[in-house]
């Protein structure tokens, strides 16, 4: 786990000019109550600039490394691999590495999770900051040594002479009172913020810990109950809260009659501004007490929503927002017109919630003189810092953003939103407020990714050769609420009080971009953005959900790729390869299909045999896709079992090839790409935002249903495509980008019944096989 | 309010809450612990799972009043470090989560299955597992470990 430190405030400022010496690491169960402590000082005398040595790493006089990151953990193993990035470049030992991360009193701005680039780009800072400080150290070794940096090398944190191992010093004894600073030069911001110093990182091709399965650090804690996670922070003084939302959007707060609450023992205060409204008690018991039984008198809601049974109808009739020609090659409507044959289909993609695993928890306490701490698993804490500094009306030096591990978040889930919430509880009260969202404020009221369709039309030869395709996506804008938390108009309490919503602006669902660049003759692509159906404190507000609008526009493209390679009668994964050039891509198409055993022929396996036929209950297929993402490339294959009588679609295999690149941890990937397999095959057969006209009603596990045990595959089989010579890619999301159309492609070749409306539920292939 | 007796992990703890509290808050709230976890409050995921004398039992839906001088434990009361129970052992080294946050759940229902079942088969895994969410998609490392707990490390997926 990212070890939180036992320095005082005051101890962190006495040291904070240069190597730190000496502090030591506690148990971290206490660590909260010290954190708590007011700021001393304004935070923008610390290093985090990110142009100083001592702003990345430090080493102590124990030796042990300390690094201080603007990356988190969202329970990927990224801590675990960055450590073996840093530990690769001093030659310690991965366990002397500890972390500091998304403390934006302590660690750069390096623009927080996201984009599967926190070991594509958010390492290399980390890298050349190690290699720079071992360069240090061997100065210092040479001196205390005599002996030339060149006779000199390192295992282990020990530094001796190549000739005579009984000359050595360990890191620890040159660290202790020694300067180990050094300036380094600055490049980029945010994903991209960069530092170069005097050291040379390693040689890849040397590398012996980047590469190696390390154990992850944080399972143990994880697995023997002791780890921390944000729900478990406490500060002294601090009150439970909860929030009471509308009762649908447009909602306008009318009254407040607290008779029910004032004999709650425990009960503080009720808390309204604007449409915000909360609780605070002594007790949680006593705040869940309370919040349900304030009577809230609301006015009714807007009917701003179209129901999510016609949802698609009416995206593809709104007049777009915003249109983007995002590919024209040739002259496609011409090509299309003189076809021999053309194929047209519709594709649609669900909106979906985060509905992370906890809820959503965080701890804000405001001080009277607007200095602020909040303890928040959100992936972006300095994009918070700012935005809260807003909200409050205080400079930014004034608010400290402390980022503890939430629960897995793939995307803007809604912690920041909780966050917000505890900061005006906090701030009415105050004193610190601990808010616990509960199962409904996050299914039902935390952002959602947004919906897609896609239309695509196709156009053959007399020979079967593809000479067309047009493509045109409408979707909501997957950054109606910026994934880049950094304004206070972003987060729902603040909607609620009366801030001004802040449009994170026009992100589409593209061809190309979300998809792999397959090559037509003649192609012709636009994306349109469906205007939003309400601009404030919408529980349908849609963001970032992992691999933004990838698996939408991914399922359309990648299931509309196999309707072509069927229309032309070539085995799918032949027809992807022979309309890809890039040579990973079609590497990693081959390996899936090598692994899997793949029987190359056409689709569908027979002729169509929709529900009734005789051949018995359960037809059985395999489908592939291809996902490309940003320099990552995974090949997919399903393998699905069809009950024609009930519907329901069972993926009984996986199959996934991945290459990302330098594969730095491979027991550590494997599992993150197993899990993006099962999340997305959740996200396909299970999962669907619904609402009616003013609210959403799938609110919980009952009614936003995911994968559970009997739907998960019994064989996985991954197979690593390593890339040594490459600098190592994403990983985060890229294999949950074509999972859907792997999917919906077995279960067409199972019965020549085509999916084209995501999620595949039981009721809805079953009607599909009886259309047949 | 009233005072309650609760046995957690060998250790007897007085406590004076609303009988009708469930043990979840109790045992998160008034008595420190940080398992187990807060993750729907409608017995919908298995988060707050706790043994209740060797049955796996939603915390979130028993009143603190009905867990009284029975024995609970929790997955910190499973094993330690130095002494760790089979399943935590094995969870350990499979590497089977992603964020852990549904651990609860998952460990301490394998423990009630191991206990009832020392070989479950695949099907008897999955069933007793059934009720459990875990949202980050897991489930290839966490259903290796049960079956790693249970003695087998061959099977795949």
């Amino acid at each position: 786990m990212a070890s939180r430190m036992s320095i005082s405030r005051r101890d962190f400022f006495k040291d904070a000019g240069g190597l730190l010496v000496g502090f030591s690491l506690i148990d971290t169960a206490i660590v909260p109550r010290l954190l708590a402590a007011p700021l001393q000082a304004p935070t923008s005398t610390l290093p985090t600039a990110g142009g100083r040595l001592d702003a990345w790493l430090r080493i102590d006089g124990d030796g042990l490394v300390h690094v201080f990151t603007g990356k988190v953990e969202i329970g990927m193993g990224v801590e675990t691999a960055l450590a073996q990035i840093v530990a690769e470049e001093l030659d310690v030992a991965p366990d002397r590495v500890t972390f500091v991360m998304g403390d934006t009193s302590r660690t750069a701005d390096q623009g927080g999770v996201g984009g599967s680039t926190s070991i594509s780009q958010g390492a290399r800072p980390l890298r050349n900051a190690a290699a720079t400080i071992r360069g240090l150290l061997l100065q210092l070794a040479s001196r205390r040594l005599s002996a030339p940096v060149g006779d000199l090398d390192v295992h282990d944190g020990i530094v001796s002479i190549k000739s005579d191992r009984s000359k050595r010093v360990a890191y620890g004894e040159l660290a202790a009172g020694a300067d180990l600073n050094d300036t380094l030069k600055v490049s980029g911001q945010g994903f991209a913020l960069n530092v170069e110093g005097s050291g040379k990182p390693k040689d890849p091709a040397t590398y012996t810990v980047v590469g190696s399965s390390l154990p992850r650090k944080d399972i143990p804690a994880k697995v023997f109950g002791r780890f921390e996670f944000v729900t478990d922070v406490r500060v002294p003084n601090m009150l439970h809260g909860r929030v009471i939302r509308p009762s649908g959007v447009g909602a306008k707060l009318m009254n407040v009659n607290e008779d029910g609450v004032k004999n709650i023992g425990g009960f503080v205060k009720t808390v309204v501004k604007g449409n915000f409204v909360g609780v605070v008690a002594d007790t949680e018991w006593a705040a869940i007490r309370a919040a349900k039984a304030l009577k809230v008198a609301w006015s009714a809601p807007t009917a701003a929503f179209t129901p999510h049974t016609e949802v698609y109808q009416y995206m593809r009739s709104a007049t777009p927002k915003a249109t983007r020609e995002t590919e024209k090659r040739g002259d496609a409507a011409a090509a299309l017109a003189s076809a021999a044959r053309k194929i047209q289909a519709s594709y649609d993609f669900p909106f979906q919630s985060h509905a992370t695993m906890g809820p959503g928890c965080a701890v804000a306490d405001v001080g009277a003189d607007g200095v602020t701490t909040v303890w928040t698993g959100a992936q972006k804490p300095h994009a918070m810092q700012r935005a809260f500094a807003e909200l409050l009306g205080v400079p930014l030096d004034k608010i400290r953003i402390v980022w503890v591990e939430d629960s897995g978040s793939y995307g803007r889930a809604g912690f920041e939103d909780v966050a917000a919430d505890a900061l005006l509880l906090s701030q009415a009260a105050g004193r610190p407020v601990r808010v616990q969202w509960t199962r409904d404020d996050m299914t039902a009221w935390g952002p959602k990714g947004p919906a897609v369709v896609c239309d695509l039309s196709g156009g053959l030869d007399a020979r079967g050769e593809v000479t067309a395709i047009e493509f045109a996506s409408r979707a909501f804008s997957g950054n109606e609420i910026a994934a880049v938390p950094a304004t206070a108009g972003n987060y729902l309490a603040a909607q609620l009080a009366g801030t001004p919503p802040t449009y994170g602006g026009d992100e589409f669902a593209e061809w190309g971009r979300q998809t792999p660049a397959y090559v037509f003759p003649n192609l012709h692509a636009s994306a349109h953005i469906v205007p939003s159906f309400a601009a404030v404190a919408s529980p349908l507000r849609a963001t970032h959900l992992r691999d933004p609008e990838g698996p939408a526009t991914s399922f359309a493209v990648e299931s509309f790729i196999d309707e072509l390679a069927a229309a032309a009668g070539i085995d799918p994964i032949d027809f992807r390869i022979k309309h890809i050039e890039e040579p990973r891509a079609r590497a990693v198409l081959t390996a899936a299909a090598e692994k899997a055993g793949w029987d190359g022929r056409r689709s569908p396996r027979s002729e169509k045999v929709g529900a009734g036929s005789a051949a018995g209950d359960v037809a059985t297929g395999r489908g592939a896709s291809l996902g490309t993402r940003n320099g990552t490339y995974v090949g997919t294959v399903a393998e699905v079992e069809v009950n024609r009588r009930t519907g329901a679609v069972r993926v009984t295999r996986f199959v996934c090839a991945h290459d990302c690149g330098l594969v730095v941890n491979p027991m550590g990937l494997r599992r993150t790409i197993e899990a993006n397999l099962i999340q997305s095959l959740s996200r396909t057969i299970k999962e669907e935002t619904t609402f009616d006209r003013s609210r959403v009603t799938s609110v919980d596990w009952a009614s936003y249903p995911v994968a559970r045990a009997s739907d998960i595959p019994s064989v996985i089989d991954i197979v690593l495509v390593n890339r040594p010579e490459l600098p190592p890619g994403g990983a985060g999301e890229p294999s949950s980008r074509a999972v859907a159309a792997a999917i919906g492609n077995a279960v067409f070749d199972a019965t020549g019944v085509r999916l084209r409306q995501v999620p595949f539920t039981a009721a809805r292939v079953k009607a599909a096989l009886g259309r047949g | 309010m009233s005072h309650t007796s609760l046995r957690v992990n060998g250790r007897t703890h007085d406590v004076d809450v609303d009988p009708d509290c469930p043990l979840l808050y109790v045992l998160r709230d008034n008595l420190g612990s940080k398992n187990p976890r807060f993750g729907c409050g409608l017995g919908q995921c298995g988060a707050c799972t706790v043994l209740v004398d060797n049955r796996a039992v939603r915390s979130c839906q028993l009143p603190v009043s009905s867990a009284a001088g029975k024995e609970i434990v929790t997955i910190e009361g499973l094993g330690t470090p130095e002494k760790p129970h089979p399943v935590q052992q094995a969870f350990i080294e499979e590497q089977s989560l992603q964020c852990g946050y549904c651990l609860n759940g998952w460990m301490l229902t394998a423990k009630a299955l191991l206990d009832r079942n020392p070989r479950p088969n695949e099907q008897q895994i999955r069933t007793a597992c059934e009720g459990l969410v875990c949202r980050c998609g897991s489930h290839a490392g966490l259903f290796a470990a049960v079956r790693r707990a249970a003695g087998d490390v061959k099977r795949s997926a």
